[in-house]
């Protein structure tokens, strides 16, 4: 593609045509549309370990479910250019879950024709244009609701819907013969063992996170003097990478479970989840203080002074004012929170922490793509699950955050 | 109903209030009255102790308001500030029933006291109780705290230029109903405000404050026609002296009552006997008469006013 040589005609709507109703659902439709031409719908490798041999959309999914993705396309396509409407986003967002939906059915389908035909050690993983198009279905679903201003109780119904239609699929056994389902099926026992550790090292590092964190936001809006060491300590302790940090706690955790026999009975050592759960209790700190900080420091002072001036108390004005008026803020730090901890939660698997990112290293270590995806998206989904959890807690505050 | 006896209030060595002794007596409507820095916000809230003094006592209701927590005394108090202060996470109704709830008053008697309440703001109770302070106009907001500052129906209402942050027709129509409200209460009021023109027609008593000193205390009509130094004349202004006189003046102190005069009577809409002067100079120069007839909130005829009466 060329680009129009005068920047005058290249200038207007990023050179769409006037009247596009929706030009990030054009784009997303176009990328979608490219990357399934041009890319490997799937990808067939004799063995898990050797990298695949790209196939296409059609010769792997077949003519039926190739119709469906493309006819859902070109309805979405249409929707894009139709003047926006209600109802129109609505059917979009309908249309997006569908495809979403059609085309990771089309994919369990291509690799169950495929993998009947090559042989038992065989892998058929999942190529470009599959994350392409899922990518692109699920960030149109994202951009209808917000055209749709949709409230957190249709936002839920969706995920819902979406998450039902997937687990219906996965029941039917759909995906058995994906490589990562495959990798699963190995492992299913020691992936519900990851799954558990992984949310523990998550509640067990954030539990204690917010018990120091909290009071220390606390305190720096109460004792100014405290602020500037506090978040200098704090932002250096952020910026010490993370794999930088977790080694660096092995020699004085060694050091204090062999002084303290006690606290090695208890699991503090070196390595396993204690040096863990303490480095993503300091990662977790800055956010969770500096929040709790924002969000007490952002009150109307007038409220405060009008909560004195009728004789509530402090501890009620605290309780009754300035936290439900922080909550907002608190909610958003708890969401940056839980996302980065989840993230760095599979670095720690390095220090034998355990948790998903143990298929991420084994299966980096076996260059077995599959096995990283099987530890990498479920940290990814648990992360975006949360995150929408926390949202959907704050949209539904009685109050808005800003006035 | 307050006394402060020799109150001095330090910041970093200077006294932002000065020494200040004087007295409200109970149903006086004070207004304290300077340019900003002159201390008459420090005296307010040195009343209620979200301030404390550093030297000197003062009495509410012949208490030291130091022997009472503070929370008790301010409950008992009401107070209304500039910005409201309203919760922006509670409905107006909870906003109103902060300090019945406080108080601990039974549920069904803090749900019939905001009702009243809303109507005494005119607020529509059904309408505006369950709306959030975002919801509310600048007016509306100021009628519900107000309606606050009232809600434990307190014998001292304390005012930080609660309708500085309003547009002037709102802010009339507020004056008018919270001098209203102080008429059919009689609770003690201190109100604060550098506005002139607001203190003339709300206030009983002005203690206009330079420097953390009282200037002069006097009535409205003594601070205009009798100013006690050069400060304070200053303030008052020389510019338009004769409308200010005209509007801390009632139409009662110059009506002719019915049947004095024979053959005075008059056209028209009757206007209130509190209505000031001026009120009443504008209403005759807006309907083109010299004449206009006074009659009670009933509707009884009391007399007549005339523009010979104003000026006399």
């Amino acid at each position: 593609m060329t680009l129009p040589a005068d920047p005058a005609t290249r200038r207007p709507a990023l050179g769409l045509p006037a009247g596009v109703g929706n030009p990030v659902l054009l784009v997303l439709v176009i990328v979608a549309a490219a990357a399934a031409a041009a890319s490997g719908f799937v990808a067939l490798a004799p063995n898990r370990l050797v990298s695949g041999r790209p196939i296409g959309l059609l010769s792997a999914a077949g003519a039926a479910p190739t119709i469906a993705v493309a006819a859902l396309g070109a309805l979405l396509l249409a929707a894009a250019l139709l003047p926006p409407r209600k109802p129109l986003h609505a059917a979009a967002a309908g249309l997006a879950a569908l495809l979403l939906l059609s085309t990771l059915a089309a994919a369990g389908d291509a690799a169950s024709t495929i993998a009947a035909a090559a042989g038992p050690a065989a892998r058929v993983s999942l190529g470009a244009a599959f994350w392409a198009i899922a990518a692109c279905a699920a960030l149109a679903i994202v951009d209808q609701m917000q055209r749709l201003r949709a409230g957190p109780a249709l936002r839920l119904l969706t995920v819902l819907a979406i998450a039902g239609g997937f687990a219906a699929l996965a029941l039917a056994g759909t995906f058995d013969q994906l490589a990562i389902a495959r990798e699963y099926a190995t492992r299913h026992q020691l992936f519900a063992e990851a799954l558990g550790r992984h949310v523990a090292l998550v509640a067990g590092s954030l539990g204690p996170a917010l018990a120091l964190g909290f009071p220390l936001g606390i305190a720096a809006v109460r004792v100014p003097r405290l602020q500037g060491p506090l978040f200098a300590v704090l932002n250096t302790l952020q910026t010490v990478p993370s794999i930088a940090l977790f080694g660096l706690l092995i020699v004085p955790l060694s050091a204090l479970a062999a002084a303290l026999p006690g606290l090695a009975a208890l699991g503090v050592g070196g390595i396993g989840p204690a040096p863990a759960i303490v480095a993503l209790v300091l990662y977790a700190l800055l956010p969770i203080v500096r929040n709790t900080a924002a969000g007490l420091a952002g009150i109307d002072r007038a409220v405060i002074e009008a909560a004195r001036g009728m004789g509530l108390t402090q501890r009620q004005i605290f309780y009754r004012v300035e936290l439900p008026l922080a909550s907002p803020v608190l909610l958003a730090g708890l969401r940056i929170v839980m996302v980065q901890t989840i993230g760095l939660a599979v670095v720690a698997a390095l220090i034998g922490a355990g948790g998903l990112g143990t298929f991420v290293f084994e299966g980096l270590g076996q260059y077995a793509l599959d096995l990283v995806l099987l530890g990498a998206l479920p940290a990814i989904f648990l992360a975006l699950g949360a995150d929408f959890l926390l949202q959907t807690v704050a949209a539904l505050l009685p109050f808005r955050a800003r006035r | 109903m307050i006394a402060l006896d020799h109150v001095t209030k330090r910041y970093d060595g200077r006294a932002v209030v000065d020494d200040l002794s004087f007295d409200i007596p109970a149903g006086a409507f004070c207004v304290l009255l300077g340019t900003s820095g002159c201390g008459k916000s420090t005296t307010l809230r040195l009343i209620n102790r979200l301030i404390e003094a550093d030297a000197g006592t003062i009495r509410v209701g012949g208490e030291d308001v130091t022997q009472l927590p503070p929370e008790a005394l301010r409950r008992r108090i009401g107070y209304a500030i500039q910005s409201t202060g309203l919760f922006p996470h509670w409905t107006v109704a909870d906003n109103i029933a902060t300090v019945p709830r406080l108080l601990k008053w039974p549920a069904a008697r803090v749900g019939a006291r905001v009702d009243e309440l809303l109507e005494l703001l005119r607020l529509d109770p059904a309408a505006y109780r369950g709306k959030y302070p975002h919801q509310l106009s600048g007016g509306e907001q100021q009628r519900a705290g107000v309606a606050r500052a009232l809600a434990a129906d307190p014998e001292l209402l304390l005012m930080d230029e609660p309708f500085a942050a309003v547009d002037p027709i709102t802010r009339d129509a507020l004056q008018g109903e919270l001098a209203h409200i102080h008429r059919s209460t009689k609770k003690t009021v201190v109100f604060v405000t550098h506005d002139i023109d607001e203190a003339l027609r709300l206030a009983t008593m002005i203690a206009v404050m330079n420097d953390g000193r009282i200037a002069q205390l006097a009535t409205p009509l003594d601070l205009l026609e009798r100013p006690a130094n050069a400060f304070v004349s200053d303030f008052v202004g020389r510019h338009g002296l004769g409308l200010k006189l005209l509007s801390v003046r009632k139409v009662a102190d110059r009506l002719r009552p019915v049947g004095q005069c024979a053959g005075d009577s008059a056209e028209g809409e009757p206007l209130a006997p509190e209505t000031s002067l001026r009120d009443a100079l504008s209403a005759m120069t807006q309907r083109h008469t010299d004449r206009l007839p006074v009659a009670d909130a009933e509707g009884r005829a009391l007399g007549v006013i005339t523009l010979s009466d104003l000026v006399r």
